[in-house]
């Protein structure tokens, strides 16, 4: 169970960055990410453009250089290899080195909004450019039981590794589903007890 | 499968957030009319589920490891247009929240894994479960629907980077189904497991999916069905099939074949040894047809295996 995911990087709270106002920021963001996707190779100045406001930006945000590599680093598998197999094709090799750095900085866009900016107000963002109310509810409650849900799992991965060491496959298939499954019941358990509450605040 | 910004081009993203956007907007429409109130929560829960449970890998052979993509499990626990909504919820989330997949690209991952994935799986299910009753039949139908759908996306996938021209189609299909044929069968083998465990604990939130899933369903099916056709029609046909080829060369034939009619069998027969192309081309696609019917026999025995064991509680 790898929960690397789940650490996300909101201290210090109150860095420059993290004060610009949200809808600033992600309209910005996905200006700067339109563009760089449809630049064509040989603006060359524009990828520099965006290379210095990103570094600009995360200088203000005060997001540790460890941090924001590792997530890169998380996150580039795949980037990495359609460029390495586009490397390999000789007439290929300049466009895999623009398709990587597109996404590279596409990555560090995404990667410094998303660290400076609370989801609830990246969520009223979004209500205002007019995403429909039950999405917006719905990606809501995913957030907010995300990380409880998480941690369910690793408990009960936890309890499972305290209770069996044996690793034969199937055994670990027959646990695997176990824990899926033991999850979703929970979580349909959970959104029963969620619904009385919500109603219960004259939710409707 | 998430494909990432700068791998997908202007007018392939424009197409497929248009084509998604559709897609999501029939969905959210359908749910508000069919779901109870009572389950609206759920959406949101079960999207957390889904997000986590993609989090944890499984076993593949050889070391490595895999994880769940789940659009079918949900599709047949909650219903096709539930599931769309929240697969695309997840994948927004790992979008904005996580960077995992692009923001350009968000349209075309929806469209892949929500729409492709669930609906054309959910599709696949349906139709076995029709054919194959009982519980071992639903089993059956979950494993091969898992497999199937994996599959269908990455070929969506496959499609729509090489229509942005990023990764070539002679290259990137053959890798994509292949690794995604292997993938798929993990995929199944979960969400069978899955499928029957819930089955072991709550019978009823099985049940509760079976009332949801009306007869009248094919209807909202068939729309999705039209939007796939549209996407594949768009960036998977110009590259998998050979017909604008194939017509000029039938055109030949007739052409040939009508000044010489007499000739017709015998002069078709040699035609048939095709170059080397299209003998790659047959047995491309002759590998897929005997993998799936590989996939099926495993997702059919697989469910004979699995349910007598579980028949009382059925």
């Amino acid at each position: 169970m790898s929960s690397r995911w789940l650490n996300h990087h909101h201290a210090p709270p109150l860095s420059a960055m993290h004060r610009l106002p949200a809808a600033l920021k992600l309209g910005l963001g996905f200006a700067i990410i339109v563009g760089t996707v449809l630049a064509p190779a040989r603006w060359t100045g524009w990828y520099a453009g965006v290379l210095a406001l990103l570094i600009v930006a995360w200088a203000m945000s005060r997001i540790p250089a460890m941090f924001l590599m590792k997530r890169v680093l998380a996150l580039s598998p795949f980037v990495l290899g359609v460029t390495l197999v586009n490397a390999l094709q000789t007439s290929h090799r300049g466009q895999g080195l623009v398709v990587g750095a597109k996404s590279a900085l596409c990555l560090l866009t995404v990667i410094l909004v998303s660290n400076t900016t609370p989801f609830s107000q990246i969520l009223r963002v979004l209500k205002k450019v007019r995403v429909p109310g039950l999405l917006i509810t719905t990606i809501a409650l995913m957030h907010r039981y995300l990380f409880v849900l998480g941690d369910e799992a690793s408990r009960m991965h936890r309890a499972r590794l305290s209770r069996t060491f044996t690793s034969a496959h199937r055994v670990r298939w027959q646990a695997f589903a176990t824990v899926v499954s033991q999850l979703f019941v929970r979580a349909s358990e959970r959104a029963e007890r969620i619904y009385d509450a919500m109603c219960a605040r004259g939710w409707k | 499968m998430h494909i990432p910004d700068g791998f997908i081009d202007g007018k392939t993203a424009a197409t497929t957030a248009a084509l998604s956007a559709i897609g999501v907007g029939m969905a959210l429409r359908q749910v508000k009319r069919e779901l109870p109130p009572r389950k609206i929560p759920l959406l949101g829960l079960a999207a957390a589920f889904l997000f986590v449970a993609q989090m944890v890998n499984f076993p593949v052979a050889g070391g490595t490891s895999g994880h769940l993509i789940g659009g079918v499990l949900v599709a047949a626990l909650l219903g096709p247009s539930a599931a769309v909504v929240v697969v695309t919820t997840v994948l927004i989330v790992q979008c904005l929240l996580f960077a995992d997949g692009g923001v350009t690209a968000l349209g075309a991952n929806i469209f892949n894994m929500a729409i492709i994935d669930s609906v054309g799986g959910y599709a696949m299910y349906r139709l076995i479960c029709r054919c194959i009753g009982g519980n071992g039949g639903r089993v059956t139908a979950i494993a091969f629907a898992g497999w199937f759908s994996v599959v269908l996306a990455a070929i969506s996938c496959a499609g729509q980077l090489a229509w942005s021209g990023t990764v070539g189609w002679a290259a990137g299909f053959p890798a994509m189904a292949a690794v995604h044929m292997l993938i798929g069968i993990g995929e199944g083998l979960i969400g069978a497991l899955v499928f029957l465990a819930i089955q072991r604990t709550r019978p009823d939130l099985i049940s509760d999916a079976a009332q949801v899933q009306k007869p009248e369903g094919w209807g909202e099916l068939a729309r999705y069905g039209l939007l796939a056709t549209l996407g594949a029609a768009i960036f998977v046909a110009p590259f998998a099939c050979p017909w604008p080829d194939g017509l000029e060369r039938l055109a030949q034939k007739l052409g040939f074949a009508g000044k010489a009619a007499k000739h017709l069998f015998p002069a078709l027969a040699p035609d048939y040894q095709t170059p080397g192309v299209h003998w790659a081309e047959g047995a491309t696609a002759l590998a897929g047809v005997v993998g799936a019917l590989v996939v099926f026999v495993l997702a059919w025995l697989l469910g004979r295996l699995l349910v007598p064991a579980n028949r009382e509680e059925s």
